[in-house]
């Protein structure tokens, strides 16, 4: 029950926000300081043209892992009003073309997965400081759960693992 | 009805619902604060401009950026991310954006500054379009929050132009 409710809400989101991908977690940390690895970011991809300073989300042709970087050049073109962009990340000392495909020098639209509109997460510890024990204990946890996904897509058998067990679990409950 | 497994599930949840909605308020007292940024941006000299071998012109520029971004930051501000763009049509491209230089103002300290910098990143048209051309210099911020929403908003400087000929 747990579960289909959670697959409920993964995909509702999915349409609210119109991305593939409505939450990602930061697994580099070449936009720090402003989004550590780990770190949740809500997506979302509307029809506004794509301009420099936003944050996206974009998947090189032939890579899995979505890289999450900023848009620093945008040439939009009068007739048909396609975009080429390039990006890169906060934290980088270059540009991003190193990272897109053989010969490619620009990202077009359909390579962007969403835009980057928020960040969770990281409150908690400013809020509450180091004076509450209980509490703080559960809140320095949160900011970790992106590492669970960091580690599944590192190390590939953990999710198996993961879903294995999960799925064993939902045969032999009693709910 | 009570074993550890209900009570974990419970409180777990609990947990992560009133974090969400901890989030969710810090991020609203964002909408609060009023912000009056202010900024003037100059150019100080024209370094060299010249037509690449692929044929797409280039210009390097020094820049003096001063600005007093201070009202933009609020106690859920975590950092200031700032960058200076240079717009401009052309024939080809309805818009052309490109970051000239950027910045990390990570506190309210160091938000009002003066600096003297040559582009950081290189200022290349698609084509030769840039002789004499006109163009804005945009100062860009994105207040990235310790939680929640991200804020952005400009100050368009307009009414720079390139020389007629190259350097």
């Amino acid at each position: 029950m747990i579960v289909t409710s959670a697959l409920i809400i993964w995909k509702a989101l999915m349409c609210i926000t119109g991305s593939e991908s409505p939450v990602v977690v930061v697994l580099s940390g070449s936009m720090e300081p402003g989004f550590k690895r780990g770190d949740i970011l809500f997506l979302h991809m509307s029809k506004d043209p794509i301009r420099a300073g936003e944050i996206v989300v974009f998947n090189v042709d032939g890579r899995e892992i979505p890289i999450v970087h900023r848009v620093i050049k945008v040439h939009e073109r009068q007739d048909t009003g396609e975009v080429e962009v390039l990006t890169k990340g906060d934290n980088n000392y270059g540009d991003d073309r190193l990272l897109y495909a053989q010969g490619q020098l620009w990202l077009k639209r359909q390579h962007i997965m969403g835009r980057a509109v928020g960040s969770g997460f990281g409150a908690p510890l400013a809020i509450f400081g180091e004076d509450l024990p209980g509490p703080n204990l559960a809140l320095r946890f949160l900011p970790y759960v992106g590492w669970v996904t960091i580690i599944m897509t590192e190390k590939p058998i953990i999710k198996y693992i993961l879903i294995g067990a999960l799925g064993l679990l939902v045969i032999t409950s009693k709910d | 009805m009570h074993s550890f497994g209900y009570r974990a599930n419970a409180l777990l949840t609990f947990a992560v619902t009133i974090l969400a909605l901890m989030c969710a308020i810090a991020s609203l007292s964002d909408n609060l604060n009023t912000p009056s940024p202010s900024a003037q941006i100059e150019i100080l000299n024209i370094n060299w401009f010249q037509k690449q071998p692929h044929g797409n012109d280039e210009v390097s520029l020094t820049l003096n950026i001063t600005a007093d971004l201070q009202s933009l930051f609020t106690w859920n501000t975590k950092q200031l991310f700032i960058f200076v763009a240079a717009e401009y049509e052309t024939p080809k491209n309805a818009l052309n954006q490109v970051s000239l230089w950027d910045a990390i103002i990570p506190a309210k300290e160091f938000a009002k500054f003066s600096i003297h910098t040559s582009n950081k990143y290189r200022f290349i048209d698609q084509g030769h379009n840039l002789r004499s051309k006109e163009f804005n210099l945009t100062l860009h911020w994105h207040v990235m929050p310790k939680t929640g929403k991200m804020f952005a908003n400009k100050i368009v400087m307009s009414g720079y132009r390139l020389p007629e000929d190259y350097r």
